[in-house]
């Protein structure tokens, strides 16, 4: 019974040790996959060149690696304000009737697939901004507004988390020393809720940098470093997404390239996350 | 109750290491022989799933699994034999050569604009400078005063390599629409009046809310893409390592045949002009 | 006097900031009503029967699309079959076993860092590492191999808090009896933690329903009814990426989306049902 006991418990460590595991072997894979081709072309030229013509054998990323960054801070920009408003609703404010009926949507928000949300930025979204700005549609714009949405229900959640964590004698000591519910929010309770109001908004911009799908079908892709907002744009993801069916060869390395330095902009903000202490009040 | 729990998870661990196992150790299966694999270009793709399932009909035992994964990986999947055959919708580079070559039909790329643009004809020429960003405007070939949205296809498709050679092309705006697909730039161009786009004819020949424009006054049509006389069309390809056999061969010969390539007719495509 | 105007003028402050803490919040429930609605009222009416059961023709321009969802079952199926026992023996690990530990630490950041990968990245590491290096070919085997590692993190954080969740008299009472530790696991913390468990693994199953980027690299495309999980098959979120940028068919694109919808809803709600019956079990 102990020895047996003792292998389970083996056992079950390296069930734990997978996820683990997994990190690490892809990590191993995507590097190993693209880093020959950065170590061809040259670092620099690989990140800092404007180019990026498969066929001819140039790769530079940083019109997309730009495209990454304009996109991701659009959709902070729609996400965050609306995103942080609706958790202090949520936690401070609604009557138990208006959440009962609001946190399921989120969480439907959440689940959408979201291809489904690429579906409706192009047949909705983009005709929209082409009427309205007489443009070709496909823009910053249109990727900002879908990833905006997108990265609601994690900035809801996270923050409204973070926002209910506060002690309630903080509130009520408030309160008492005569300041109105409002004061108490913005002076006491999002002070508190500082950490985690922020590590949402790390990960609501994690999800946004990640997204590929929906991006795809709705930027234009075009692999200029765009001009406004109203310019098509191409992103990291939307780089391997459009192009991984039909690479080859060192193309296709590129691609795996240009998924390193997803992963490690991803890395780097789950890093960040993490970092942030997680104690409310101080 | 809590037993069988547990039981079932074992079971389910076991399952799954037996599945893990099978597959180290799985090959193809016996019916090698009445399996073929097929991988390659997306615009060859729809007239093939056609052809297959006609092929099916005849000889139900077949298994005929196809890909899409463009041109460049259909052409480099046969060579390396990872695929039976392999689809092209480009001529093949001379490096490619030693890959035996079947045309089973031929594609004129149309140049589609969105109906309510006025302009019905361009030169190569004009195509040219609007594809390279010297022309950007609809007035400065007799159209409105309007920015011209240029659409086009990625990188790697074959689509996109036999446009641009054939209208000498060497590199592509790069501010232009990318699409992944025929039917994204059918949809970019349909739903813009001042986009220009190109696709396989096949595809976009009975759309309503596209409009295909005649190249230096010649009219992309059946007729002039399989006389030759529209300059702007290709060959779809089947290509494979060595001299086919089996089924592969079966299915080839099929599509050679005139009853397949009735089919090919069928779907708006033109049968090959060897 | 003045005191008076001070507290007017904050309460005014207050009521436009809760009515506009109340708009955005609104605004988010519209976006969804937005969303599905448009999504609903133009797919719905091109679901029948024969819709779901029929065979796609012509790439899916006609026809229906019962072999997408047979494909998409194997997928959910094999992934949760891979997925379960792993996430669940972790989670036991974790919230059992494990002490205070760096290497403990080093686990967790690896397993919420594998829940921040990007489905894309997921693509590009199963076709280098599922469909070449260990030679599965594009199949729904390496599809849902790719899966269970992505949806690992979501089985495990749910499995985890349900197991921590289990009252601690319960294990005391269990260990005091004379049971092991590992039958008290087994007999009286895993019972104890089922529905949240199953919350666990019906949230993987909503990012394998939604899932694309990463199974159109690794499943394929092809249509047809897979035979055996060597084969290809497409799944339904696949599908309607392709259906949607390729511009087949506009009718079958949002009919599809409505079937997705619902499949997100059905796995939503029942989640929920789970969870809310948690806590009134735990309530009493």
């Amino acid at each position: 019974m102990r020895l047996s006991e003792r292998i389970i418990e083996k056992m079950l460590v390296i069930c734990a040790a997978i996820a683990l595991l997994g990190i690490a072997v892809i990590a191993v894979f995507i590097t190993k996959e693209g880093w020959p081709i950065i170590s061809k072309i040259g670092i620099k030229a690989f990140f800092l060149g404007k180019d990026w013509t498969p066929t001819k054998g140039v790769y530079g990323i940083f019109p997309m690696i730009i495209g990454s960054i304009y996109v991701t801070i659009g959709a902070l920009a729609i996400g965050v304000p609306i995103g942080i408003s609706c958790a202090i609703y949520l936690a401070e404010i609604a009557s138990p009737k208006v959440s009962a009926i609001i946190k399921p949507g989120i969480e439907l928000l959440a689940g959408i697939p979201s291809v489904i949300y690429g579906l409706y930025g192009m047949t909705v979204i983009v005709p929209i901004i082409r009427d309205l700005f007489g443009n070709q549609g496909f823009s910053v714009l249109a990727g900002s507004i879908v990833l905006g949405i997108m990265i609601l229900p994690t900035i809801i959640n996270i923050s409204k988390d973070s926002i209910e964590a506060v002690p309630k004698e903080y509130k009520e000591g408030s309160l008492a020393l005569g300041s109105s519910h409002w004061q108490a929010i913005i002076k006491v309770i999002l002070p508190s809720a500082r950490s985690g109001i922020i590590s949402s908004i790390i990960l609501g911009m994690a999800r946004a940098v990640g997204e590929t799908m929906a991006v795809i079908m709705i930027t234009g892709n075009s692999t200029m470093i765009p001009e406004s907002i109203l310019s098509p744009v191409r992103t990291l993801t939307g780089n391997i997404g459009i192009e991984m069916g039909y690479a080859s060869g060192e193309h296709q390395k590129a691609l795996f390239a240009t998924g390193i330095v997803l992963f490690i902009f991803i890395m780097c903000l789950n890093l960040l996350a993490k970092l942030i202490p997680k104690k409310a009040g101080a | 109750m809590v037993r069988g729990k547990v039981k079932l998870i074992l079971c389910l661990i076991v399952v799954m290491t037996l599945i893990m196992t099978a597959c180290s150790g799985q090959s193809d299966t016996v019916e090698t022989e009445k399996k073929i694999l097929i991988n390659g270009s997306t615009s060859v793709q729809p007239l093939i799933e056609e052809l297959a399932s006609a092929y099916k009909e005849k000889h139900p035992g077949a298994i005929i699994d196809i890909q899409s994964g463009g041109s460049g990986v259909g052409i480099k999947s046969a060579i390396e034999g990872v695929v039976d055959i392999g689809m092209s919708s480009r001529e093949l580079k001379s490096d490619e050569k030693m890959l035996k070559e079947f045309r089973i039909a031929t594609d004129g790329i149309a140049v589609i604009l969105n109906p309510e643009n006025p302009i019905n004809d361009l030169t190569i020429e004009q195509l040219k400078k609007i594809y390279t960003g010297e022309i950007t405007n609809w007035k400065e070939v007799g159209g409105k005063d309007a920015t011209i949205t240029v659409v086009t296809r990625e990188e790697g498709s074959g689509t996109r390599g036999a446009f641009t050679e054939l209208i000498g092309v060497e590199e592509i705006l790069n501010s232009s629409i990318t699409q992944g697909s025929t039917g994204g730039v059918m949809t970019a161009v349909g739903s813009d009046e001042n986009a220009i786009g190109y696709a396989s004819y096949g595809s976009v020949k009975n759309s309503a809310n596209l409009k295909i424009i005649s190249i230096d006054g010649i009219p992309c049509d059946e007729e002039n893409i399989y006389s030759g006389a529209y300059k702007i069309s290709r060959p779809f390809l089947m290509v494979t390592k060595e001299e086919p056999t089996g089924i592969a061969k079966d299915f080839i010969d099929f599509i050679l045949s005139d009853e397949g390539q009735q089919i090919v007719e069928d779907n708006n495509y033109l049968k090959t002009n060897r | 006097m003045n005191d008076i105007k001070i507290i007017t003028s904050s309460r005014i402050k207050e009521r436009v900031a809760f009515f506009l803490l109340w708009i955005f919040s609104i605004f988010t429930a519209i976006i969804l009503v937005l969303i599905v609605s448009d999504i609903i009222i133009k797919g719905a009416p091109h679901i029948s029967l024969d819709f779901l059961l029929e065979e796609p023709r012509k790439m899916g321009k006609e026809g229906g699309v019962f072999s997408v969802i047979v494909s998409t079952i194997y997928i959910v199926v094999l992934s949760i079959i891979f997925a379960a026992p792993i996430g669940v023996a972790a989670s036991v690990y974790l919230a059992e076993y494990a002490k205070e530990s760096t290497m403990l630490n080093i686990i967790r950041f690896g397993t919420e860092a594998l829940a921040g990968i990007p489905s894309i990245i997921y693509g590009l590491f199963g076709y280098s590492f599922f469909v070449f290096f260990l030679d599965l070919k594009y199949s729904i085997l390496s599809g849902a191999l790719t899966l269970t590692l992505m949806i690992l993190p979501t089985i495990i954080k749910t499995s985890e808090e349900a197991i921590k969740a289990v009252p601690k008299s319960y294990r005391e009472g269990s260990l005091a009896l004379g049971a092991t530790k590992l039958q008290t696991i087994r007999k009286i913390i895993i019972p104890d933690a089922i529905p949240g468990i199953l919350t666990g693994l019906i949230l993987g199953i909503g990012r394998v329903v939604g899932e694309s980027a990463a199974v159109l690299y690794t499943a394929g495309s092809s249509l047809g009814i897979p035979d055996s999980i060597f084969r290809p098959g497409r799944t339904l979120s696949v599908h309607l990426y392709t259906l949607a940028s390729e511009g087949i068919s506009i009718e079958n694109t949002y009919a599809t989306a409505v079937i997705l919808i619902a499949l997100v809803f059905i796995i939503n709600f029942s989640a929920n049902t789970l969870i809310n019956r948690i806590f009134i079990a735990r309530r009493r």
